[in-house]
Parts: C-alpha cells; sequence; structure tokens
C-alpha cells in the first residue's frame, strides 16, 4: 500500500477520535460512588450509635446491598436487551445459578451444627441420602465455587446461546425460549430427587470462609464487596460498549441484515454480550444469597425474569447508568408499597411497565436528558419547542 | 525463463506473502492477463479468464412460483452493467442469490473461476469482496456517520480484534476519501437516521466503498435521489468503473443512459436481452414485456 504522507492533522481534526472510557465528571461521579460505599457506608453503620439521627440501620445496609445485587442483574440486561436488541426474559436463571452455587456453598460450611448434626446438609439427611451428588463435589471449596459461579451460568448460557442464535431464532421467539428456559429450569430444581433442596431450596446459613455470618461487620463487608463488583461491571460495561465491538452490537440491533453483508458473522458477537450477561447475573446471584440468607427455586419464577426487563426498562435502555438508576427505583418503590399497600403491587408493577413503554421509551434517564437538553425548563414552559425530545 | 519474468515472478509472490499476512484477500479488480503455471491463493479471486461473476441455469422458485428459472449471467472485471426488467423479474432475487441470503435449487454460482460462492454464508461472501445496497437504504440508524463507515471498513472482522480496534493513520485517509466521496464530510458526526433519504443512499455507498469490494451490487442506488444527486451518484459510478465490477438494478431509464456500456433486461427469471441501451430499447421482445402488447 502507498503511504503518500497525506496531511494527517486533517484527519485528526474532522474525524472524531476515540473518547475516553469516562469523562472527568463521569469519573468523579466513580469516585463519589466508592467514597459512598467504601467509606461513608461502613462510617455511618458501624461506628455511629443506633440512635444518632445519620446513622445507616441495619435494615438499610441490607435492602440496600440487595438493591444492588439487582442493579448488577439490570446493567447486564441492558447489554443484551437495550445495546444489542435481545430480550431474554430467562435472565432470572442466571442470577439463581450463581445463587445456587454459593448457596450449596454455605450449607457445606454449616458442617455439623445443623439440626442432624450430619456432615450433609439437613435437607439430604431428611431424604435419608447417604453421600453428596456428584454436581456438588467441588463445592467444599471456597476457590471453586468462586470459578463455578462464574463458569455454570457462562456455560449454560452458551450452550442455549449457541443454538438459539445458529438456528437464527429472534425476536419475541427469543424471548419466550428463555421464559421456557427458566420455567424448566425452575421445575426441575423444585423436585426433591435432583438434589437442589427442593421448593425450600437452601437456607439457615451460619458462615463463609469459617467466620459467622449473621455479625454487623460480615453484612457490611458484603454490603461493599457488592458495591465494587457493581462499580467494576459498569466500568468493564462502558469499556465494551464503547469499543468497536460495542457498536458492532448496536449494529445488529439496528440492521441485522446489513451487518453481515458488511462482513460480520453476528453469531460470535450475540454469543459473546450474551454470555458476559449472563456470567454478570450469575455473580449477582452469588452476592445476594449470602446477604439474604436464601435460595429457592421461586428466583427462577418466569415473573422474576420480567421484573429484570422492567428495571433496565424504567431506568432507560441504551444507557448504561439507566438501569442501576430503575433497579433502584422500583426496588425501593417494592419496598415501600409491598408493606404499606401489599396487594396492589403486582397492579402498580405492571401499570409502569405499560407507562414506561408508551410515554417513556427512554426510560427515566431519557427523560432527564432530554429535560438538559431544554436548559431545565419546566416540562409545562417549553411547549413551543418540543422538537428536541419529539423524536419517534 | 528470462530475467524480467523472473523479478516480475518475484514480486507478485511477495505481494502475495503481504496480502496473506494481513489475512486480506488480493484487493484489486483484477487484469485480463493470463498468468500461466500459478496458484490461486485460497480466498483470492481469479480473473484470469476475464469474467468476475458467473451464474449458469440457476433456477430458485419460492412455493411453486420460480422466481429465477435458468439464469445465466456473466461479468467482466471492471465492468458496469445495468440490469433492468419489470417488477418480479427476479433481479432481486438473483442479489440474494449471489450474497448468500437464498440458496438456489440448482445452478452454479462462481466468483472468478475458483469461488464457489453457494459453499459460503453472507458475511463470507462480504469478505471476499462482494458488496451489496439494499433497495431500501440500510444504515445503522443509531450510530454517526463517521461510526456507520468505521464499522464498513475492510478489516478483521471477529469479536477480539473489534473489542481491540483503534482507527490508524492510513484507514483515518481512506475513511476521509470516502467521506469526501459521498459527499457527507460536514456530516461526520450527525446520526445517520437524521440524514435525508438521498444521504442516507449515499452513505450506504460509502460504507460499500470503505469494504473496498471487488464487486459491487446496487439495487435501486438512486430512487428517491434528488436529479442533482442522481447526477452526482452516477458521476460517481464512472469513476469506480475499472477500479470495481459494478451491477446495478436500476427502473430510472435517463440515469441508465448517462452510465450503461452493456444493458441485460431481466423477465420471468431469466434473461430477455443483452445489449446496448438503444439495441435493447428496440427489441420486440423487450417492448413486449415493458408495454404489455
Amino acid at each position: 500500500m502507498n503511504t503518500t504522507a497525506l496531511p494527517t492533522p486533517v484527519a485528526t481534526d474532522l474525524l472524531p477520535q476515540k473518547g475516553p472510557l469516562l469523562t472527568r465528571k463521569g469519573w468523579s461521579g466513580v469516585f463519589v460512588a466508592l467514597i459512598l460505599l467504601g467509606v461513608m457506608a461502613p462510617v455511618l453503620n458501624l461506628l455511629l450509635p443506633a440512635g444518632h439521627p445519620l446513622h445507616l440501620s441495619d435494615y438499610w445496609v441490607g435492602l440496600l446491598g440487595k438493591i444492588m445485587c439487582y442493579a448488577i442483574c439490570a446493567l447486564a440486561m441492558d447489554l443484551i436487551w437495550g445495546y444489542t436488541g435481545i430480550l431474554s426474559l430467562g435472565h432470572g436463571l442466571f442470577f439463581a445459578l450463581g445463587g445456587y452455587v454459593m448457596g450449596m456453598y454455605l450449607m457445606r460450611q454449616i458442617g455439623t451444627d445443623g439440626v442432624y448434626k450430619s456432615e450433609l446438609p439437613d435437607f439430604m439427611v431428611f431424604l435419608a441420602w447417604k453421600e453428596l451428588p456428584w454436581h456438588w463435589a467441588l463445592s467444599h471449596s471456597f476457590v471453586a465455587t468462586l470459578l463455578l459461579v462464574v463458569l455454570v451460568p457462562g456455560l449454560v448460557a452458551f450452550v442455549f446461546g449457541y443454538f438459539a442464535f445458529r438456528s437464527r431464532i429472534k425476536g419475541v421467539y427469543f424471548s419466550i425460549i428463555t421464559q421456557a428456559l427458566t420455567f424448566a429450569a425452575m421445575l426441575l430444581f423444585f423436585r426433591n430427587e435432583t438434589g437442589f433442596g427442593g421448593n425450600n431450596g437452601f437456607t439457615d446459613f451460619k458462615r463463609i470462609l469459617g467466620m459467622p455470618l449473621a455479625t454487623q461487620e460480615m453484612r457490611m463487608a458484603l454490603f461493599v464487596l457488592t458495591g465494587l463488583v457493581l462499580v467494576g461491571f459498569y466500568l468493564w460495561a462502558r469499556w465494551l460498549v464503547g469499543s468497536k465491538f460495542g457498536r458492532v452490537l448496536q449494529a445488529i440491533r439496528d440492521a441485522e441484515t446489513r451487518v453481515m453483508f458488511c462482513g460480520y458473522n453476528p453469531l460470535p458477537y450475540k454469543l459473546t454480550i450474551w454470555v458476559v450477561s449472563a456470567v454478570m447475573c450469575g455473580v449477582a446471584g452469588a452476592l445476594y444469597v449470602p446477604q439474604v440468607g436464601i435460595i429457592n427455586p421461586g428466583e427462577m419464577s418466569p415473573a422474576n425474569s420480567i421484573e429484570i426487563a422492567i428495571w433496565a426498562a424504567v431506568g432507560g435502555r441504551a444507557s448504561l447508568i439507566g438501569p442501576i438508576v430503575g433497579a433502584f427505583l422500583v426496588n425501593l418503590a417494592k419496598s415501600v408499597l409491598t408493606v404499606t399497600f401489599p396487594e396492589f403491587w403486582l397492579y402498580f408493577l405492571g401499570g409502569l411497565f405499560i407507562v414506561v413503554t408508551l410515554f417513556m421509551p427512554q426510560g427515566v434517564v431519557g427523560v432527564v436528558r432530554s429535560w438538559r437538553a431544554s436548559g431545565w425548563k419546566m416540562p409545562w414552559s417549553q411547549r413551543p419547542a418540543t422538537d428536541t425530545e419529539a423524536r419517534p | 525463463m528470462t530475467p524480467d519474468l523472473l523479478e516480475e515472478g518475484a514480486q507478485r509472490a511477495e505481494r502475495l506473502a503481504e496480502l496473506r499476512e494481513q489475512g486480506l484477500s488480493g484487493r484489486t479488480a483484477g487484469s485480463l492477463r493470463a498468468i500461466y503455471g500459478r496458484t490461486v491463493p485460497r480466498g483470492q479471486v481469479d480473473v484470469a479468464h476475464g469474467r468476475i461473476l458467473y451464474l449458469e441455469d440457476v433456477s430458485v422458485s419460492f412455493d411453486g412460483f420460480k422466481a429465477i428459472n435458468r439464469l445465466s449471467l456473466d461479468i467482466a472485471p471492471g465492468e458496469l452493467r445495468c440490469i433492468i426488467g419489470p417488477n418480479g423479474a427476479g433481479k432481486t432475487t438473483m442479489m440474494d442469490i449471489i450474497t448468500g441470503k437464498t440458496r438456489p435449487d440448482e445452478g452454479t454460482v462462481f466468483f472468478g473461476s475458483t469461488i464457489d460462492l453457494l459453499r459460503y454464508s453472507e458475511p463470507e461472501i462480504a469478505a471476499l469482496g462482494i458488496g451489496r445496497k439494499f433497495q431500501k437504504p440500510t444504515v445503522f440508524e443509531e450510530l454517526s456517520v463517521f461510526e456507520n463507515l468505521e464499522l464498513a471498513l475492510a478489516t478483521h472482522k471477529g469479536v477480539w480484534p473489534s473489542l481491540q480496534f483503534r482507527l490508524v493513520g492510513e484507514q483515518q485517509d481512506r475513511l476521509l476519501e470516502v467521506l469526501e466521496t459521498i459527499h457527507l464530510k460536514d456530516s461526520v458526526r450527525r446520526r445517520a437516521g437524521d440524514l435525508s433519504h438521498g444521504q442516507k443512499q449515499w452513505l450506504e455507498i460509502g460504507m460499500l466503498l470503505m469494504q473496498e469490494p471487488l464487486l459491487l451490487l446496487l439495487d435501486e442506488p438512486v430512487a428517491g435521489m434528488t436529479d442533482e444527486e442522481t447526477e452526482r451518484t452516477a458521476q460517481l459510478f464512472l469513476t469506480l468503473k475499472g477500479k470495481h465490477s459494478l451491477m446495478v438494478v436500476e427502473h430510472d431509464m435517463s440515469f441508465i443512459r448517462t452510465i450503461s456500456e452493456k444493458v441485460t433486461v431481466l423477465c420471468d427469471g431469466a434473461v430477455l436481452a443483452e445489449g446496448t441501451l438503444d439495441q435493447v430499447q428496440a427489441d420486440e421482445r423487450v417492448i413486449e414485456v415493458y408495454l404489455g402488447r
């Protein structure tokens, strides 16, 4: 190839350059989040006395820790749905798989302190089993557990995704199949003879890494860890979508045939982001179980997976911060409403989904963005100039 | 063996080794010079026989309807071929077959003398050097003009290379060159979805050029363009001719008159007539098909 020295400054002036991972503002946001998580929360929870007005109660630590796990799921959902246009209604399965792997490790940590004083978990003794089934062989090791938390959801997603994407299953058909997948897995896990603890699942955990689980310090440690993982996954996702890989994903969402005629095979792209998304959910599940203290097949129920999609939709798809915001908003509303009006929660959730789809297709983040674009004017004072907002 | 032949052979071997290192196939439309006793590396298009695309006795039917009926057609390297024909003549189906979107029931489709296109998938065919523009302009609406062109750039298209991709100097120059050609230099940062219809058509043509294809298949490239844009597109195609081979499906006769040398008329999935536009327009059978006598 001939390289006649063209005036390159022109090129660099005219063409947009690859931006940094985050803007200065973005990095400050991450920094603030890290301070809040790593310094403020422990200080407010552990050092301030319970009566102090700024004291962060254990209830809130538990609730926020749980919601951060959900936020990881919403982020994962955004990568596959918001960016790649593939709506999965089975992400609860990957969450539960990660949770079950961690759950069995915690069961083994109980040791002989269970009701039946046996090395085997209580439910197995109850079923008169003499030894551990083969699939729990590695559950005593923490390192193996950490690996399996990533590998099990990743492998299930890889196998399922490979066949689904290779057969070019798309759109609503894909969503229905993922929904069926998680439902089938739920039925499997419900059965006693499969060795997953039946409908009670795993609970009554006592220790992690030999340390007691039910202390304030351990809860705080898990809370901080979850927060760090959330921030880490956010940065990872930002790197993924900021690369050309991320733009190919968006291109697949907008015009898959064109992507193929540009010479890209969509299969490895879809499969990669699908597996990444599943692994994120699996890790979220593994962080969730020690904080909540129970894992059962209910986590695989179709409704749970649909809820993940609702968090992403409410917060705003195709922006990474949106789903995190959405997970917080919806779950905070849930924790209030299920206490005050428990019978109305599902109606509220359904109504919310309809309202968001109809009136806020870009979610909360989209509304804030168009508000900012209009110079923070009140919605009612900017009626004449709506063309920045009214893009179909 | 004379010294200059030896020299020439050595240069050729060097060039091929270079191409193979980059993992790319040869990117020239090829010359008619027969090169005897040479081997054609895998993935390189052999146009020594003066033809870049052969379709022979191709047939395909959908639910009993013969969309393509024993169609035979060939195109020379550097040729600009116009395809016309009434609606339902099988023009788009023919392009679907060449690009791997539709599998024919029978017949052979060869790219150069050695590459059997029926054995490849759509992305593989694109990577071999066949670019296609759709009837309805298809660009990535949510991405900017720049990002659209960047995605189409001829480079490694795997997941890992895409994760690490950075546009280097030479590729930037190529991108600028294409931007200049398609007159979208002032819209680099604009969202592709916000472009006018004609501009989208051009962006799609630009994306084809970024792929550096040997053969371009263009399905109604000037549909929805203003007269001025059509004029400029004709100019563009005339400059592309020779460097690339082009197959253009169009209904706009004045456009065809500006660019054409050879016109093929398709009807009911087979070639009805072939020749210059004047010859074809004087053909009784063609008049019959078009006027429905």
